[in-house]
């Protein structure tokens, strides 16, 4: 039984897609003279051989995911939000100063407040390029691009300024970082010993929440509807501007909520660089997980991965971690061909003719060679 | 100090801090000419950067450091067109979605450019860079001498490309042709312009331009080379194309405006005037969104097919 066109047709382009992102990281390992294959066989197996390693992925996984769903969202709405590491920065602030306000609350009533916060500070950064694109149609992408690097430097002064630990000024180390959260915020461990947190639950939940928004709801149809095709979406009386504008505040915040959970549940206190470029992963994950939950959940799990993979070959190889940057980046440019390699049905067309064609001539030719 | 030394200082230091935007702009103003809108010039920025001060940092002390500077803008602007014609495969090609495509391309050098340089070199390290190169006689003019007359050669030639590139646009074959596909894709394919090529060669072009903008950056202005060195200029660069209307004139004028801005910020902080620091390095991202938000009416006169793949099989 021969495989459809389709099939086939699919399967080959993928091929080619996946090789395309390897071969180009490929490249730039073999210009620092590593061994191309040793490099990804650490990357892909080491962080899987003992718990820690394990545990460690599904602790990255967990950022990704929530990250990932909030990108997914404005995704299909229309909205390239790429601001996701900006409103991670806020909702890091939101959660953790909303946590060191309330430090007599107990847990049960003060973590999900923290969330809240966390996520209303990164819908607040979003909600800026949400209204700025709606309204005044300014490109969101450069907004929130810019946005990021102002949410940077204004986390940088919040915690060297307002917000530093009195301890660092009095010791006189002036290490930029907040005071402990009180232990009413933390989020419990799953396994003592490992950093895996109850982060991970909120995560998945999440996620199926988010396939209900998007499929089950009228507010999800509008707004895919909106993403699909904005001018047919406003003949059908679909207020599109209202749909960018909500679809970049959930997406913000998802990325403060991710930002809120990370500082609770790994760090206890806002330090610098806490945000690890998950704002940029998190839209490699998405577009990875084909901007579906049900995608995005393994796809985070991958990445997480290989985010753990590449500090090892930074420590066992010395091949610096940026490195995953690089990979990243070679498979946005390869997913995203290779999706629309794959709708184009006029590229289909061309292939499946000249399969056709070749099957044929196949057989023909056996035909002939069994009866000379 | 003076009014008349204040100002000229401001405008000594923002007049030459304004060629790596300008030249990563001009760059953009090809590609969006041409229909695409390429955020990656970010990362083709990073990567010029690297290139531009890799030769200089090994050929330091050798009998080719004399070669460095040149090898070193050879390079970036290599690897610029490199980069540009591997986004033309991937959005003119394959018709990937221009927005989403550039940000993976700015991931690709920007990571390519950090694993290289934390390989090969690790730290912040001088060099020496591109030497000033005053103008004889013109540069010993009072007031305007220093200002405009003793910068380095690349600057001089950033600025000198301001006019090629607007006789290039709107006075050659080639120009009407980049700016046909990038307005009415179909009616030039019927003409027998080949969209692909052209579009090819406007992302090649910009692609060389954004390189070069980066070697400028690590040769020219910073004499050094950082991870973060490019800081977000290269998506400025891209509002200064809507800024300046696509127009040269208009992003030269964009580009003084901003980087005279930033040196006037430097100047009223080293005179003392306290305010946290974190909020002066805020301010040019802070303007780029004023700016968008209140050029928004200039969109109409952008490219019309801006952003769009054409593609020669589809039915209108």
């Amino acid at each position: 039984m021969k495989p459809s066109p389709r099939i086939l047709y699919i399967a080959l382009v993928s091929l080619a897609a996946a090789v395309a992102a390897i071969g180009i990281a490929a490249i730039v390992l073999a210009i620092l003279g590593a061994n191309v294959f040793d490099t990804f066989k650490v990357i892909l197996t080491e962080p899987l051989k003992d718990i820690f390693g394990i545990t460690e992925i599904l602790v990255r996984a967990i950022p990704l995911i929530l990250v990932g769903l909030g990108i997914a969202i404005s995704f299909r709405s229309g909205i390239l939000n790429i601001g996701a590491e900006g409103q991670i920065l806020m909702g890091i602030i939101a959660a953790a100063a909303t946590a060191i306000a309330l430090p007599g609350l107990p847990k049960i009533v003060l973590l999900p407040i923290v969330f809240l916060a966390g996520a209303l500070g990164g819908a607040v950064w979003g909600a800026i390029a949400g209204y700025l694109r709606a309204v005044l149609g300014v490109n969101e992408i450069l907004s929130t691009v810019m946005l990021n690097y102002i949410a940077a430097q204004l986390y940088g002064f919040l915690l060297r300024g307002p917000m530093i630990d009195p301890a660092e000024l009095q010791t006189g180390s002036g290490t930029p970082q907040s005071v402990r959260l009180p232990r009413s915020a933390w989020i419990d461990r799953i396994i003592p010993g490992t950093r895996l947190h109850w982060g991970i639950a909120v995560a998945l939940v999440l996620a199926v929440l988010v396939y209900i928004l998007l499929w089950r709801t009228t507010w999800g149809f509008k707004m895919r509807a909106a993403g699909a095709g904005a001018k047919a979406a406003r003949y059908g009386g679909i207020k599109v501007e209202q749909c960018l504008l909500m679809a970049m505040v959930l997406a913000g915040a998802f990325a403060g909520l991710a930002g809120a959970v990370e500082v609770t549940g790994v760090h206890r206190r806002a330090i610098e660089g806490i945000s690890s470029g998950y704002g940029f992963s998190g839209i490699v994950v998405a577009l990875f997980g084909g901007l579906h939950p049900a995608g995005i959940v393994p796809s985070a799990f991958f990445f997480g991965l290989l985010l753990i993979g590449a500090d090892m070959t930074q420590r066992m190889m010395s091949i610096p971690a940026n490195m995953v940057l690089v990979l990243q980046g070679a498979v946005i440019l390869s997913i995203i061909s290779a999706k629309m390699v794959i709708n184009d049905p006029y590229a289909f067309d061309k292939f499946s003719r000249a399969l056709s064609r070749r099957r044929k001539k196949d057989e023909s030719g056996k035909t002939t060679g069994e009866t000379a | 100090m003076s009014i008349l030394t204040f100002v000229s200082n401001v405008l000594s230091i923002g007049i030459p801090f304004s060629v790596a935007l300008l030249l990563a702009a001009l760059g953009e103003m090809f590609n969006q000419r041409a229909g695409i809108f390429n955020l990656g010039c970010e990362g083709i920025m990073a990567m010029g950067a690297f290139l531009g001060f890799i030769p200089a940092y090994f050929l330091q002390n050798s009998p080719l450091a004399g070669y460095a500077n040149l090898l070193g803008v050879l390079a970036a602007g290599g690897a610029g067109i490199l980069l540009g014609l591997l986004f033309a495969l991937a959005t003119v090609t394959f018709k990937a979605p221009q927005g989403i495509a550039g940000i993976g391309l700015q991931m690709l050098g920007w990571g390519t450019a950090g694993t290289l340089f934390r390989h090969f070199v690790g730290g912040v390290t001088g060099i020496p860079g591109l030497p000033s190169l005053p103008i004889p006689g013109l540069s010993k003019i009072p007031v305007l001498g220093p200002m405009l007359f003793s910068m380095n050669a690349m600057a001089y030639l950033a600025f000198l490309f301001v006019p090629v590139s607007y006789y290039l646009l709107f006075k050659t074959p080639w120009g009407l042709k980049i700016r046909a596909v990038g307005t009415y894709p179909r009616a030039a394919d019927t003409m027998g312009i080949n969209v692909t090529k052209t579009r090819y060669q406007a992302l090649a072009m910009g692609g060389l331009l954004a390189g070069l903008a980066g070697a400028y950056l690590s040769l020219g202005q910073a004499k050094m080379f950082a991870d973060d060195i490019v800081a977000g200029r290269g998506f400025i660069a891209v509002a200064l194309v809507y800024f300046g209307r696509w127009h040269p004139a208009w992003i030269l004028g964009g580009s003084l405006l901003f980087s005279i801005a930033q040196s006037f910020q430097l100047a009223i902080q080293v005179m003392g005037i306290k305010f946290p620091y974190e909020f002066a390095v805020m301010l040019p991202y802070v303007l780029v969104i004023v700016v968008l938000a209140l050029t928004r009416s200039s969109a109409v006169r952008g490219p019309a097919e801006l952003g769009k793949a054409y593609d020669r099989e589809k039915r209108i």
